[in-house]
């Protein structure tokens, strides 16, 4: 009985701290996101709640969580409370796999890398549960519209996938990292070789997660919220987390897949002996930065521009860079995986 | 009882009640999603038995893609399903009789098994431990089964090309953007008209 028991509770408690840590920088990403978004069209953005409005992000749990949600007339409701749990549960359980530091996950798993894509590949599920379930017109065209676009996108991310497995050669997100670790430092990452890719994830990450400029799904000057119109109070705030943390796992994912995770930039003391984590967390600050500008600076796409970028220019150049990469390193034998083959 | 065993019944019996529910269930939409249950579980027992691989492209492909089209197709199409269940019973003669023919397929192999746990095809292929389940795929797919693995290529390829012939329709009438048009563009060949106020645009 206590053989597994223990275990089981180990990592029970390792997950918890895992979320509590993971929600407390979501807290502040979110805040963050306002507070460039504001400085951008000069505005001052929150700034009543706490010293600096620090505190605005909290205010707004407790506003959400004390208000009451209300299921529409002739919902579904048990598909209708279920898609925000879906999407909340699917974006935090993503977290389970990231390693935050060299040898912290919660689980170390082989295919990691996988298990990431698989788990954002569900996460359009939260979408059309709620957009049917919501029994109205305008949600349910709104998630039609979504879905289309979180497919579409899919495939030009699983494309930049491959280019970095087939340079590391394994799908283990650990390996990877250490896969990078060369005496070159921030040169021998992966964003310098693979730069277009670097380009097509990120886009792709803020299309895969509805982020502006992209975010036509709620788009609400226009939309007032897509799918999630009929939604209130705690299921609206499931739906908006798992959309912020969703975010931040994609800016995980390119720390992890182009910039080396957390590692060094400069590969020798005193640079070496800052702990990894927080190289890791400068640089998912990095990206959720340029994501939080790419928001205030680019103006949203229409919908036929969105496929016809994902599926005319993305698609192709991704699908060039795999037969690139793995002609290149055929050719030259610097692949990492190269080891493998019999 | 170990862990592994435990959510190994855990796994299944989520499974068979839910690929049960995918069949009695009134509302379709509420077959789909137990049918994603049914192939989520899937996934866990194909983590458990190691082949972990296959269980995270099952959860991409069925579950992400394929999964979501059935979705769609449901959720859009305004079908009585009442009505349609009318004659449900009537299959129950062909569906008992390939039910029973899996059965003994599968009885087939497990009794092999059972007698001879060495006979070749019986059992899977021991992986050795030093390579991952995705290394080892990999390994057998592009040297032993090479010629197979790209002849299952060229037929969804031609699957692919098949369903854009199907659904390819050229409209004359329909105006669509060039985007190179559009960006070769310059403000010499922009016409601006200076129109008078509360007048509006005449001709």
């Amino acid at each position: 009985m206590t053989a597994w028991l223990l275990p089981l509770i180990l990592i029970v408690v390792k997950s918890v701290a895992l979320i509590v840590v993971l929600l407390l920088f979501v807290a502040y990403y979110l805040y963050a996101d306002r507070k460039i978004w504001a400085a951008v069209q000069l505005r001052r953005g929150p700034n009543v709640v706490g010293p600096w409005g620090l505190w605005q992000s909290f205010a707004d749990l407790i506003k959400f969580a004390l208000k009451e949600p209300i299921v529409p007339d002739g919902a579904n409701k048990l598909v209708f409370l279920l898609a925000p749990c879906v999407t909340a549960m699917l974006a935090l359980s993503a977290w389970a796999v990231i390693p935050v530091t060299e040898g912290v996950a919660i689980a170390n798993i082989n295919v990691g890398i996988l298990y990431i894509f698989a788990i954002s590949s569900l996460s359009v599920y939260g979408i059309i549960m709620g957009g049917w379930a919501s029994n109205s017109k305008y949600p349910f065209l709104a998630a039609l519209r979504s879905a289309a676009q979180m497919v579409s996108y899919e495939v030009s991310i699983g494309f930049v996938i491959i280019t970095v497995l087939l340079c590391a050669g394994s799908l283990n997100l650990a390996d990877i990292v250490h896969a990078q670790d060369t005496r070159f430092g921030l040169l021998g990452w992966y964003w310098l070789p693979l730069f277009p890719m670097l380009v097509v994830f990120f886009v792709s990450a803020m299309a895969e997660t509805n982020r502006p400029p992209f975010d036509l799904v709620e788009a609400e000057s226009e939309l007032v919220a897509g799918f999630m119109v009929e939604y209130s109070a705690t299921p609206y705030m499931l739906f908006m987390l798992g959309e912020y943390v969703a975010i931040v796992t994609m800016c995980a994912m390119m720390a992890i897949l182009f910039c080396g995770g957390w590692l060094s930039p400069i590969p020798f003391p005193p640079f070496t002996w800052i702990p990894g984590i927080v190289w890791f967390i400068l640089k998912v600050t990095f990206f959720f930065f340029m994501i939080g500008m790419v928001k205030a600076l680019v103006p949203r796409y229409r919908y036929d521009q969105l496929m016809r970028l994902g599926w005319k220019v993305f698609l192709p150049i991704s699908l060039f860079y795999v037969v690139l990469v793995a002609g290149v390193l055929q050719a030259t034998g610097w692949g990492a995986g190269m080891a493998l083959r019999p | 009882m170990n862990l592994a065993a435990a959510f190994f019944y855990l796994f299944s019996a989520i499974m068979i009640a839910s690929a049960f529910i995918v069949i009695v269930a009134r509302n379709p939409v509420h077959s789909v999603l137990f049918l994603i249950l049914a192939f989520v579980n899937a996934a866990g027992l194909f983590m458990i038995a190691g082949a972990e691989f296959l269980a995270m492209i099952l959860i991409v492909v069925y579950v992400g893609a394929v999964a979501v089209l059935f979705l769609f197709v449901v959720m859009m199409l305004d079908v009585d399903f009442a009505e349609l269940k009318e004659g449900f019973l009537q299959y129950l003669p062909i569906g008992s009789l390939i039910g029973i023919g899996v059965l003994i397929e599968l009885l087939l192999i497990v009794g092999a098994w059972a007698v001879a746990p060495s006979s070749p095809g019986a059992s899977p292929t021991a992986v050795a431990a030093d390579i991952s389940n995705t290394a080892a795929l990999g390994q057998i797919l592009y040297t032993k089964y090479f010629y197979l693995f790209q002849a299952a290529g060229l037929v969804l390829l031609t699957a692919m090309i098949g369903a854009i012939v199907l659904t390819l329709r050229h409209k004359p009438d329909v105006r669509r953007q060039v985007i190179a048009d559009q960006n070769a563009r310059t403000p010499a060949e922009v016409t601006l008209r200076k129109v008078p106020s509360r007048a509006g645009l005449q001709g």
